[in-house]
């Protein structure tokens, strides 16, 4: 367990690395982005590339394995079909991605860039996730549905 | 860098990608996790009551300001944030609300699992992606925000 926490820290580490060297941290990069009938920016699209190089071979690796390095099991998502809460979720975050220029990762990495709209971000973040959780939690499943 | 994109960053955006992609295979081969990071924030905050273990997630969350905080006194990272507060909120509140309901975020489903080739993901990073496009579209139509 003491593994697990240390190996997810440097990940987080590193995934906000990743994320300012990239210039991901910075809203209005990530709307020009979005912006395609203004001026584009097209560095989001280098960002996700790069970024799946890597996942593409753990993918591979991972397949035939039964177990992680530092863990006894996978745990991955299952494969649901594609359905309504998944689209307009997706639409949602989209719309609100899109007014700011901001979405998780970059939201919580930029507290230690510019404390003062990230924390007001991140904690409307929470908010919605909390407001989901009241709508959408099943009290009972709760612990079983991992 | 490409001359049609002046403002564009390509290289930095390509290596910070491929950060972002190592720590992503990192969880996934160490401890057999994925690295959606509005499901772990979600986790970390007691804004979901599924999901990795509580102090994991707490921990690679912590882990996305140190790594901007080290990236960006290496690195000149601006963040230019053009929302007002009222904004910061609202999109805060649906990116937050979003990603729970869409099950997850541009790591989780565009990163993560697009390179696995999930029918899910791949669906929802085109919806969350149009629904990016067809906000600043709006906004810039509007003239608000940019």
């Amino acid at each position: 367990m003491n593994r697990q926490v240390i190996i997810a820290l440097g990940c987080g580490v590193l995934f906000g690395m990743g994320l300012t060297v990239s210039g991901m941290t910075d809203p209005a990069r990530v709307r020009a982005f979005l912006d395609v009938f203004g001026s584009w920016d097209p560095t989001l699209a280098f960002v996700m590339v790069g970024a799946m190089m890597p996942m593409a071979v753990a993918w591979r690796i991972a397949k035939p394995r039964r177990a992680p390095l530092a863990a006894d099991e996978f745990h991955l998502p299952a494969t649901h079909p594609i359905d309504a809460k998944l689209l307009l979720g997706a639409t949602l975050f989209g719309v609100g991605w899109g007014l700011v220029g901001l979405c998780p990762g970059p939201a919580i990495a930029a507290l230690a860039l510019r404390p003062g709209p990230a924390v007001l971000f991140v904690l409307a973040m929470f908010a919605g996730a909390t407001i989901h959780r009241f709508l959408f939690s099943r009290p009972s499943a709760g612990t079983a549905a991992t | 860098m490409i001359a049609a994109f002046p403002s564009a960053i390509p290289l930095q955006g390509l290596i910070g990608g491929v950060m972002i992609g190592l720590s992503a295979a990192i969880l996934l081969l160490g401890i057999g996790r994925i690295a959606g990071v509005s499901g772990l924030f979600a986790r970390a905050t007691g804004a979901s009551d599924s999901g990795a273990p509580r102090m994991i997630a707490l921990a690679f969350t912590v882990g996305l300001p140190i790594g901007a905080f080290v990236a960006a006194s290496v690195i000149l990272t601006p963040m230019r944030m053009t929302a007002s507060w009222p904004l910061i909120i609202v999109g805060g509140l649906l990116v937050g609300f979003g990603t729970r309901l869409g099950s997850g975020c541009t790591s989780g489903h565009g990163v993560c699992g697009m390179s696995r080739h999930s029918p899910r993901s791949l669906a929802a990073t085109a919806t969350f992606m149009a629904a990016g496009i067809a906000t600043v579209t709006a906004m810039r139509l509007i003239g608000f925000g940019s």
